[in-house]
């Protein structure tokens, strides 16, 4: 008999194994959007966050829909984590007028705040000083809202990123910066571009909380941002959360990776989030034949909404000049 | 009414702002307590309270706390104290608050006001003269003004508040502890746009903003004695620029003169002359004249700074080349 699949909840919560079939749809999408952008469906520079999953999984499972979420580029996970519909995704990246935002932003810089996900960013430290100032809102409207920013590694050597993180030191803005340390920036190795790697040490240089935890880990990430969180929202000010991670893909979808180490991403592979989910539910007691329903779900979950997105009509050509004011 | 100079109205319009509305934040480099470095924002802090606070050295996080605060329903106004502090942390304005609304169709937008000043002022360094409002008009999704008098310091900053959309207000340091004169501080808060005529005229169209406005009508009064008849129009906003009144005026006059302080090359009057040369070139009975600093970075020294920027002699100058040329 076929077992029931276990349901992909939009956003995770608690549960490992909802945590599991969250970071399988993310995996599933970026896996399709590879296949559109070779199929030259998908037009445009595309960065996969494929290894990176656990990440914005864990940390939305310890937010709240009243939170503002801003990530970079490489978002379509956080997007997805946040609860935006996998097809009205497939359709920004397509480029149809069911698009999140009807093709405007693309792959690389769509908003979608009726989800609390205030947007992707192309200019990697960019997002910090805003969502300062989303914490900023939340100290006037007594909303207790959060402000979460994540972006890569390399983002911590940009200047705006370190005003941010003085701006919401200095204030006690309630702004969890989460780091997705995946060791490259862009195509160089961060290691070669700083003194000193371990980036969460330099929350003490602003005085708040840094810590480095197991970015592929989507528990220990919620437990850390459920931290920050409550800090955050106690007025206490914001946490430096340094995630460490490895990205199984490219830097963008044509990335040659040349610059990897021999066997560094097979290695990654033994280790990732979802092999280590897998086995950690095996060993919980779910069965295999649970697990498979599962993940054949979460595939025709993507499936379905991949076909509809490709039948979708193209972006509206009339409608291009709307919207520059008010 | 009462008789302010050109800061005390800058301040009494963000005295109105945070009273009329109270989604309205205040903030900016040495801002609230000391009251702004030109008293721009003074007693603002005392009245009321969190709203307004100093800032760090951080251009960066000015600009992206304003958008991030503008997306969670505050309205700002900040303070970039000198438009070349502007430049550090250009991308917070130009990448991030004009793409906001367009790029999600209407959902989200950046209602916030930026204030800033610019020009030149004897002894100003090559990095605190610059003019460089035709960097901020270049960006389609802001709105750019630049007020010349008492009043549009007033009017055009709430214009710039009550407006749902990024506005850059870049005010002029020269003018901010000119006259008095009487400004009305009630009135309804006029959307943005819209050039004023100055002062009328019918031989030659006179288009200027900014402080250039004072040498312009010092300039057409000078030509008046000589019996020319200039029409001095004041566009107070580049983005809206209205095209309309400068298309009218020199359909009347056939001859225009642009008088700027920033550099001419690329200076916003080079958009102006081509908008022209779309709307009413059969009107022209003369080449359209720029006048603006050459294409030179500015100097200290108060005698080379005179050696470069315009003023009356100059405009005064380009407006008789105009009426000589013949019809």
């Amino acid at each position: 008999m076929t077992p029931v699949p276990i349901q992909a909840p939009a956003v995770a919560g608690e549960a490992l194994i909802d945590q599991f079939a969250a970071m399988l749809r993310i995996r599933r999408f970026e896996e399709r959007i590879e296949k559109m952008r070779h199929a030259g469906e998908v037009i445009g520079s595309v960065h996969l966050c494929i290894g990176q999953e656990a990440i914005p999984v864990g940390a939305r499972a310890a937010l709240e829909q009243r939170d503002a979420v801003f990530s970079t580029y490489r978002g379509h996970g956080w997007a997805l984590a946040c609860g935006v519909p996998v097809e009205a995704l497939f359709g920004e990246l397509l480029g149809t007028r069911t698009g999140v935002n009807g093709g405007r932003g693309g792959s690389a810089y769509f908003t979608a705040a009726q989800y609390g996900f205030y947007g992707e960013n192309s200019i990697v430290g960019a997002g910090a000083p805003i969502a300062a100032g989303a914490a900023l809102a939340a100290r006037y409207d007594d909303s207790g809202a959060v402000a979460l920013t994540a972006f890569g590694e390399g983002a911590m050597n940009q200047g705006s990123v370190h005003e941010a993180l003085n701006f919401a030191a200095a204030f006690d803005l309630g702004v969890i910066f989460v780091i997705e340390n995946n060791r490259y920036s862009e195509l160089t190795p961060t290691k070669n571009m700083v003194r000193d790697d371990e980036l969460w040490k330099r929350a003490a240089a602003y005085a708040i909380p840094g810590v480095r935890v197991d970015g592929n880990d989507p528990g220990a990430m919620r437990d850390a941002v459920a931290e920050a969180a409550a800090r955050a929202r106690a007025g206490e000010g914001p946490t430096l959360i340094e995630a460490m991670t490895e990205r199984l893909v490219g830097h963008y979808i044509g990335d040659g990776e040349a610059y990897r180490e021999e066997g560094e991403v097979a290695a990654a592979r033994e280790r990732e989030p979802l092999v280590v989910a897998r086995a950690a539910l095996l060993a919980d007691g779910v069965s295999a034949e649970d697990l498979d329903a599962l993940e054949a779900s979460v595939q025709a979950e993507v499936d379905a909404a991949a076909d509809a997105a490709l039948a979708a009509e193209p972006a509206d050509t009339t409608t291009v000049r709307e919207h520059l004011h008010a | 009414m009462p008789e302010l100079n050109y800061v005390s109205a800058v301040n009494a319009a963000l005295h109105r702002a945070l009273e009329e509305f109270p989604e309205t934040i205040a903030f900016g480099e040495d801002f609230a307590i000391p009251g702004g470095v030109f008293t721009a924002s003074r007693g603002l802090h005392d009245r009321f309270g969190a709203r307004v606070f100093d800032t760090p050295i951080s251009e960066a996080a000015i600009l992206g706390g304003a958008i991030g605060a503008a997306l969670r329903g505050r309205r700002p106004v900040v303070e970039i104290m000198w438009v070349d502090f502007f430049l550090v942390a250009l991308d917070q304005i130009v990448n991030q608050a004009a793409n906001v609304r367009y790029v999600s169709q209407g959902e989200l937008s950046a209602p916030l006001t930026v204030r800033t000043q610019q020009g030149v002022l004897p002894g100003s360094c090559a990095q605190h003269s610059q003019s460089l409002e035709a960097v901020f008009a270049h960006v389609p999704g802001l709105i750019v003004g630049l007020p010349a008098t008492p009043q549009d310091a007033y009017d055009m900053l709430l214009s710039a508040i009550a407006a749902d959309d990024p506005a850059v207000v870049i005010e002029h340091r020269s003018l901010y502890f000119g006259r008095r004169a009487p400004v009305s501080v009630d009135g309804p808060i006029a959307a943005v746009g819209g050039a004023r005529v100055r002062v009328e005229g019918s031989d030659v169209t006179l288009v200027t903003w900014g402080a250039m406005l004072g040498a312009a009508l010092e300039a057409a009064s000078v030509l008046s004695q000589e019996g020319l008849s200039v029409e001095v129009i004041d566009a107070r906003w580049l983005a809206p620029f209205d095209t309309a009144t400068v298309t009218e005026s020199v359909e009347k006059t056939g001859r225009l003169v642009i008088a700027h302080e920033a550099n001419v090359s690329g200076g916003f009057g080079a958009e102006v002359a081509a908008r022209i040369a779309n709307e009413a070139l059969w009107s022209l009975e003369a080449p359209i004249v720029r006048v603006g600093v050459p294409d030179l970075r500015i100097p200290a020294a108060p005698a080379l700074q005179a050696a470069v920027v315009p003023g009356v002699d100059q405009i005064a100058a380009a407006l008789r080349e105009t009426a000589a040329v013949a019809a």
